[in-house]
């Protein structure tokens, strides 16, 4: 991989592991609205599957902060990978449609 | 602004994945004709920073926060068919993995983030790109209150708030969520292009 490339997803992973567990845990833009105007229970208890690291907080670390890092850690190198899987699975999808047409 | 399960009746998820659905596979069949390998890793970096970016709720008046969309971000850098693709993958997993945003309101959350301010945020950046930070700071602004807008009609159409009381109010905390993804996308793009990681744009364009 190309070293500024690279540099950007050591980036990535510093962001996640050193500012996202001092990331300000007051309520975001929706929630805020959803507490004002009472709809905000609406979303209570409704989630449809239970998610492996529930709000970014990765189980079995006691640490909030640590939790928070360690989730992040793994969001961002999860993400890399699978938007670099899909990635390749499109840009080679074309490379087989070469091949067939001369 | 992650809608969670709850929010949307069945119609209006069922609406907004259709819509999501047919965009993603219609930015899919873009990208596949004009995406070189050499290019992923610089999507898979760009999925990776603005998933890590999410994570950092910054706080705005009033005792609310923010964080970054990053839309507008990966649309300036890969062109808004691959911001697209980006946005949705980021979403997905966000639902999936971290239950951030509701299964049943992916499509919804896909069609605001990943759509709407996709394409919006990239038009407006296209019209003032010559103003260069001030272009891609007003282009941010604007994806961030065009997506808040189209949750707020969203849960308007589900029933669950009148529209005359939850448009205001979201375009209300999000005009100054906005100033925070105008200047966080302002300033990440001008490190990009002065470091000159070349993230190849052009090859990707709408």
């Amino acid at each position: 991989m190309d070293k500024k490339i690279l540099a950007v997803l050591l980036v990535a992973l510093a962001v996640a592991v050193a500012l996202s567990p001092f990331a300000s845990s007051n309520p975001d833009g929706l929630e805020r609205v959803a507490e004002d105007k009472g709809f905000l229970e609406q979303g209570e208890g409704k989630e449809v599957i239970t998610a492996p690291i529930p709000d970014y907080l990765l189980p079995g670390v006691e640490n909030e902060r640590l939790a928070t890092a360690a989730a992040g850690f793994v969001g961002t190198l999860v993400t890399f990978g699978v938007m670099y899987g899909v990635g390749r699975l499109v840009a080679g999808r074309k490379a087989g449609a070469r091949q067939t047409s001369p | 602004m992650h809608i969670p399960d709850g929010f949307l009746d069945a119609k209006t998820w069922v609406t907004t994945g259709v819509l999501s659905a047919g965009t993603l596979a219609y930015a899919l069949r873009r990208t596949r004709q004009t995406l070189q390998d050499r290019q992923v890793p610089a999507m898979g970096v760009m999925a990776a920073f603005i998933f890590a970016a999410q994570m950092v709720n910054f706080p705005i008046v009033g005792g609310t926060s923010g964080h970054l969309i990053g839309a507008v971000l990966a649309a300036v850098t890969l062109g808004p068919w691959s911001a697209s693709i980006i946005m949705a993958v980021i979403l997905i997993l966000q639902s999936l993995l971290f239950q951030d945003g509701g299964l049943t309101a992916l499509g919804a959350n896909i069609l605001n983030m990943g759509v709407i301010a996709v394409f919006a945020g990239y038009g407006v950046y296209r019209l003032l790109e010559r103003y260069r930070a001030v272009g891609v700071f007003v282009a941010s602004w604007v994806s961030v209150m065009l997506a808040a807008a189209a949750c707020a009609v969203e849960l308007a159409v589900a029933e669950t708030i009148p529209l005359a009381v939850v448009l205001p109010a979201m375009l209300f905390w999000h005009a100054f969520i906005g100033v925070g993804e105008g200047l966080i996308t302002a300033a990440v793009v001008e490190i990009l292009s002065r470091t000159g990681v070349a993230l190849s744009r052009d090859t990707t364009k709408a």
